[in-house]
This record gives C-alpha cells, sequence and structure tokens, in this order.
C-alpha cells in the first residue's frame, strides 16, 4: 500500500458548508443534463463528429476539482466534463464545441472537450493519452520555480496509464517535487479493453509505490470521499510535499463513444451500475438523510440547471459555422510567409 | 574581439538570453553538473542554479512534454536532446501538442528544442541523424538550423525570443571544427532569413548546415574551372525563405539543392517543387539534388563517407547543370 501520511482530525469534507454539498450536487446534475442534451442533440444530427459521455462518472470529476482553488491548473481528459463545469467552463462553449461553430473557444479547430483557459485554470486536452500528464508536470514545475502558490491536477483514465507518456512525466514529476495531483479515473475501460488486459497490478494506485509519490484509492462514485482524497493530495502539494497519485474508482455505463455498443460488456453489467451505484442517486440520499435538505431545494437546482441548459442551447444553435478561409489564420504568431499556402496561382 | 567555435557561440547565445530573461530556464539530460554531452551548457549551472539549469530524468516525451506546460504557463524553456536522433522519442509531444497548442486552443508553446545532429563523425545510426524532414511537415513548427558561429549565435537568440516552438538543430561536425567572430552587441538573426555565403552568376547551390561548407568548397574549385557557383544558406527551415531562392535562381537559373538528409521526402523536394512553381520561365536545366542516399547512416568511415554527400558530388552536379 502506497504510503500516505493521514493527520488526525475529521476529513476534509466534515468542513464544507452546506451550501458547498448543494453546489456539488449543482454541478453533478449539470454535468449530466448538458449530457443528455449533447445527446439530444447528437441524435438530431445537430453535433459534429462524435459524443463522449462521463454518465455514472460525474461524481470523481466535480468532487476533484471542487478540491481546487482558481488559481490552481487542471488539466482534463474526455470524460471530465464536470471537472471543466466546476472550473468555470460554460455550457454554451461545450455545446458550440461539440457542433463546431466559429465562436466555440477552439473556433471550430479541435472536437468536443478540447479547450481551455489559463484565466480560469484549465488546460485543453489533446486526444493521445496520457500527453497531459508530462504537460502537467511542466505547469506545476514553473509553479515550483516562480515560487507560486499554486498547485495543478491532471485527469487520466485507466488506458492512459499503459502510455509512456504517464510514466515518463509522473516520473518526472516525482524527483521535481511538482506540485502535482494525479488522478487515475478507473471506469473499468478503455475503450472496449477491460482494465485485466491494461495492467497485471492489482490496482493502479499501487504504481504509486514505483514512482515513490503518494496514492491513495477512493471510490469514485462518493463525491464526499473523492473531495477529501483530492482535498488532502492537495494540501500536500501545496505544502511542498510533491506528486500524489490518485485512483478514483467508477463506471462507465456507455460506450466509448455514441457509435460503441457495447458488446463487450458483459450483461447486466451496466444496468447493475446504474441502479445500485449512481453517483448522483447516491448523493442525494446523502443530502436527504444527513444534510436534510428538502426535495423541493433539489428541484429547484435541477430547474435552474434545465433551464441554463435550455438557455445555451438557443445561444449555440444561433452560433454562425466557420468560414473556410478561417482555417489558415493563427498557426504562428506571426502571419504566413514561407509556409507553403496555396497561394501560387497555379493552384 | 577573438573568434569563437560554432559550440561556444550556441553557448554565449544561451548565457546571454538567461541573463535578459529570467524566464529563461534548460532542461535536459546531463546538461547542469556535467554540462551536456558536448559541453554546450558547460558552467551554466554554477552561474544561473539549480533552478534554471535542470537535469533531468532520461525522459524525452516528459523533458517535451514539461517544456510544453511551461511554456504556457509563461516561461522560456530551452530544452535539450542529447542527440537529435532523441527527439523521435519526442514526437508525439512536438506534433501533436506543441505544434497545435496555438492553433486549437490559443495557447502557444514558446519554447527551444535544441541538440546536436548531422553526421561526417562516424556516430552510427542513433547519433548522426538529420531528423529535419519529418518536422518541417508540422505546421506549427519552426526548424533552423545554422551553418556558422555567427548564425549560430544570432539564431539562438532569436529562437529563444521567438513566440512560437523553434526546433534548433546544431550541427555536431561543426561544434568545434568552426569559428567565427561574434558582432558586438545584442545580433539577432532573424528566423526565415537566408544568406548568400558566396555570390555567383551561374548555378545555384542551395544548401544548409554542414553542406554549406561542402558546398563552398566546391564553389571554390568550380570557379578555378571558370564556373560562378552561387551558394545559398538557408539557416532557417521552416519558414523557407521563397523570396532569397527565387531571386537566386532567378539570376543563374539553375539550381542545385544539397542536402544531407536522406533523399525521399527531403526538404530539397519540396525547395524543388516552390521552383518549379515560381520560376519554371528562368530555367535552363532542371533542378538537381544531392543528398545523402536513402539507407540509415552506418557507422564504418567508408560507409558513412559514400552515404552522405561529398565536395566532389557537387562539383559534378553543377558541372551537369551548366552544361545544359
Amino acid at each position: 500500500m502506497p504510503a500516505v501520511a493521514r493527520r488526525g482530525g475529521s476529513a476534509p469534507s466534515a468542513s464544507l458548508s452546506r451550501e458547498q454539498k448543494l453546489q456539488l450536487y449543482y454541478w453533478m446534475r449539470l454535468t449530466r443534463t448538458l449530457e443528455e442534451r449533447l445527446a439530444a442533440l447528437y441524435r438530431q444530427a445537430k453535433l459534429v463528429g462524435g459524443l463522449f459521455r462521463s454518465l455514472g462518472q460525474e461524481a470523481d470529476a466535480v468532487g476533484s476539482c471542487f478540491a481546487l482553488e482558481r488559481r490552481d491548473v487542471m488539466a482534463p481528459h474526455i470524460r471530465t466534463l464536470g471537472a471543466m463545469l466546476v472550473k468555470g467552463a460554460r455550457p454554451v462553449e461545450v455545446l458550440r464545441q461539440n457542433m463546431a461553430r466559429a465562436d466555440s473557444p477552439s473556433r471550430g479547430r479541435d472536437l468536443n472537450l478540447h479547450f481551455g483557459d489559463l484565466e480560469r485554470g484549465f488546460l485543453g486536452g489533446i486526444a493521445p493519452l496520457g500527453d497531459m500528464v508530462p504537460v502537467m508536470a511542466g505547469v506545476t514545475l514553473s509553479f515550483r520555480l516562480r515560487g507560486e502558490d499554486r498547485v495543478g491536477l491532471v485527469f487520466v483514465g485507466d488506458g492512459a496509464t499503459s502510455t509512456g507518456a504517464f510514466h515518463e512525466g509522473i516520473n518526472f514529476a516525482a524527483v521535481n517535487k511538482c506540485p502535482l495531483v494525479v488522478v487515475i479515473e478507473n471506469n473499468g475501460y478503455s475503450f472496449s479493453t477491460p482494465t485485466s488486459r491494461q495492467t497485471l497490478a492489482r490496482r493502479f494506485v499501487d504504481k504509486a509505490i514505483g514512482y515513490g509519490v503518494a496514492g491513495e484509492q477512493a471510490d469514485g462514485n462518493d463525491v464526499l470521499a473523492v473531495y477529501n482524497v483530492v482535498r488532502r493530495a492537495v494540501d500536500r502539494a501545496r505544502a511542498g510535499e510533491g506528486v500524489t497519485l490518485l485512483e478514483l474508482t467508477t463506471y462507465r455505463r456507455t460506450g466509448h463513444a455514441d457509435h460503441d455498443n457495447q458488446s463487450y460488456v458483459p450483461s447486466g453489467e451496466t444496468e447493475r451500475w446504474a441502479a445500485e451505484n449512481d453517483p448522483i442517486d447516491r448523493y442525494v440520499r446523502v443530502l436527504v438523510g444527513r444534510e436534510k435538505v428538502e426535495a423541493s431545494e433539489l428541484e429547484a437546482v435541477d430547474q435552474r440547471v434545465r433551464d441554463e441548459v435550455d438557455h445555451a442551447t438557443e445561444l449555440a444553435e444561433a452560433s454562425p459555422m466557420p468560414e473556410g478561409p478561417d482555417a489558415l489564420r493563427g498557426v504562428y504568431a506571426e502571419p504566413a510567409a514561407g509556409w507553403g499556402t496555396c497561394d501560387t496561382g497555379h493552384v | 574581439m577573438a573568434a569563437i567555435t560554432y559550440l561556444e557561440a550556441i553557448r554565449e547565445a544561451i548565457d546571454e538570453e538567461m541573463a535578459r530573461d529570467a524566464n529563461v530556464f534548460l532542461m535536459g539530460e546531463d546538461i547542469g553538473e556535467y554540462g551536456g554531452a558536448f559541453k554546450v551548457t558547460d558552467g551554466l549551472l554554477a552561474k544561473y542554479g539549480a533552478s534554471r539549469v535542470i537535469d533531468t530524468p532520461v525522459s524525452e516525451i516528459a523533458i517535451v512534454g514539461a517544456a510544453a506546460g511551461a511554456a504556457q504557463m509563461g516561461m522560456r524553456p530551452v530544452v535539450e536532446m542529447q542527440f537529435m536522433d532523441f527527439m523521435a522519442s519526442a514526437y508525439d509531444m512536438l506534433t501533436n501538442y506543441v505544434a497545435t497548442a496555438r492553433y486549437r486552443a490559443f495557447m502557444p508553446c514558446p519554447m527551444v528544442v535544441r541538440g546536436p545532429a548531422g553526421g561526417y563523425v562516424r556516430g552510427g545510426p542513433f547519433h548522426s541523424q538529420n531528423p529535419e524532414a519529418g518536422f518541417l511537415h508540422t505546421p506549427g513548427l519552426k526548424v533552423v538550423y545554422p551553418a556558422t558561429a555567427e548564425d549560430a549565435k544570432g539564431l539562438m537568440k532569436a529562437a529563444i525570443r521567438d513566440d512560437d516552438c523553434v526546433l534548433f538543430l546544431e550541427h555536431k561536425y561543426l561544434y568545434r571544427r568552426i569559428k567565427g567572430v561574434m558582432p558586438a552587441g545584442d545580433q539577432v538573426v532573424p528566423i526565415g532569413r537566408a544568406r548568400v555565403a558566396r555570390e555567383g552568376t551561374d548555378v545555384s547551390i542551395i544548401t544548409y548546415a554542414a553542406t554549406m561548407w561542402k558546398a563552398l568548397e566546391a564553389a571554390e574549385q568550380l570557379a578555378s574551372e571558370g564556373v560562378s557557383a552561387e551558394v545559398l544558406d538557408l539557416r532557417t527551415l521552416a519558414p523557407l525563405d521563397d523570396d532569397a531562392i527565387f531571386t537566386s535562381v532567378r539570376k543563374t537559373h539553375r539550381a542545385l539543392v544539397v542536402h544531407e538528409d536522406t533523399r525521399t521526402g527531403g526538404l530539397a523536394g519540396e525547395i524543388t517543387a516552390r521552383i518549379n512553381e515560381s520560376c519554371f520561365e528562368w530555367l535552363d536545366a532542371p533542378v538537381l539534388r544531392v543528398t545523402a542516399h536513402d539507407v540509415p547512416l552506418p557507422f564504418a568511415p567508408a560507409l558513412e563517407d559514400f552515404v552522405l554527400p561529398q565536395t566532389p558530388d557537387i562539383v559534378r552536379a553543377v558541372k551537369r547543370l551548366a552544361s545544359y
């Protein structure tokens, strides 16, 4: 078991206010409702390209980012929409990205969640898995070199742990004492490949030992448990104790993308997770049972979320498509010259 | 002022830029205490400290990836590949992440990836490569490959100040074999500008890095045989200085492109195509190429010498062009 020095006292979530706990619910509900809207738009052929869902994984994304400060920087992966929303990404941006609109954050140049904003503290990920780990090693190295009180958090899936980039990145961050939290979102599958074909390690968090960093595992479908482990890791990073590797266990209830019929999934598995281990249902029970939140309060949040997503959808559907020649701008800082654009007059 | 080597010129540029801008820092394998495999960064750890000269694990992906992340946060990383052959390990990071960052995410990566490249040194297949072609093909990267000590210094300063990622290839054969007298003051050689290394009227030899010196040698021999060859040193490979290439070709009406890199998919093909598109009416002969053969670079002197372009190869090709 990777060593984590447990500090005395209560779990970090004990000091969350009732309002903050309702915020956690809001972010998870917003994630799910926004994705449901994306799915509806996808079926109406209003999206460009595929649709990647995080259904059933909302708690680990939201709970993780809730432990960060605005000045901290997070790098998402494809199934952490909730993390981006907590970090300030707006539903209309997500919708425009998926609709490839001219005023999307990437101006129609990249897909789905591939966008970022340094002001709000999140970087856009890219498709090659694991690449954001070295990048975030560099982001957090810059914090350390400049003496800034900031930490970084990078999400990877279970599949990304098999890449060279993951290995080199976490090792590099470890030896450089970077204030970085590496979150493995273990949802059981990398596309169609189950974790048993990804690693022989009993648990992904066991890899922490090999890197000489702290490691903790938590139930990724328990948003308060997620908040607790991430908050502890963030505190360690802020205190100059370097890298923590976290494994958050969850389950991918949809296919890799919407085209994936999940033929490789044992029958009944997704249904069982939906019925017994839905992170939002679980958290509602906590809020109602322990926090004495009224059903009407939750319904008010749900209504607010629906209104926000409706409004965002209206805006996104009214957004223009980019013009073809827009594609030529912005590869370099200065205007193109000598770059082989097709301007010879012969083409 | 005393002449300094190509290698010392690079070190001087890095040193001056580190002194000028506190955001400039170095990462690489064995670059600190040891000073780098070729000693390019020798003395910089002592001068700037371990937070600005960082020895890294043997991890090209992480070195380039971490440079990208630091650059996006406002730093100016200059990272060393111990040999540019090993940049292949970071190909994904450079082409997928770094090269696209400005375009897709508006988060540019102003950084320099530098290191020794090139052959003629009996380095064998993994310490002699000219890896430029794979990266010239990637929009978003800039590539420079200086031939002279003066350009090595001035282009390094430009690369560090550039707002995009610059791959800075240093020819290891030239490291200690050539010297130059550095111009006084803060001299920056602009990226994207070629240089006429020798004026001529009959044939244009378009080249860069170590073969620039072979082209000059060939031009000298050809002059004694009555052929006037112009030598154009590209200095920057991406973006190409089309104007300089076209101006020279329109003057001489004959063009030879020479590079040490292998032939197929090499830069010479692209230059030939551009001349064809823009200078066809001026040409009196087909554009020819002198390049390495399409093989991995072998170790034994006889093999390496056979594979790489040599001065007599250039002389022969120029004579063929002149005979049209």
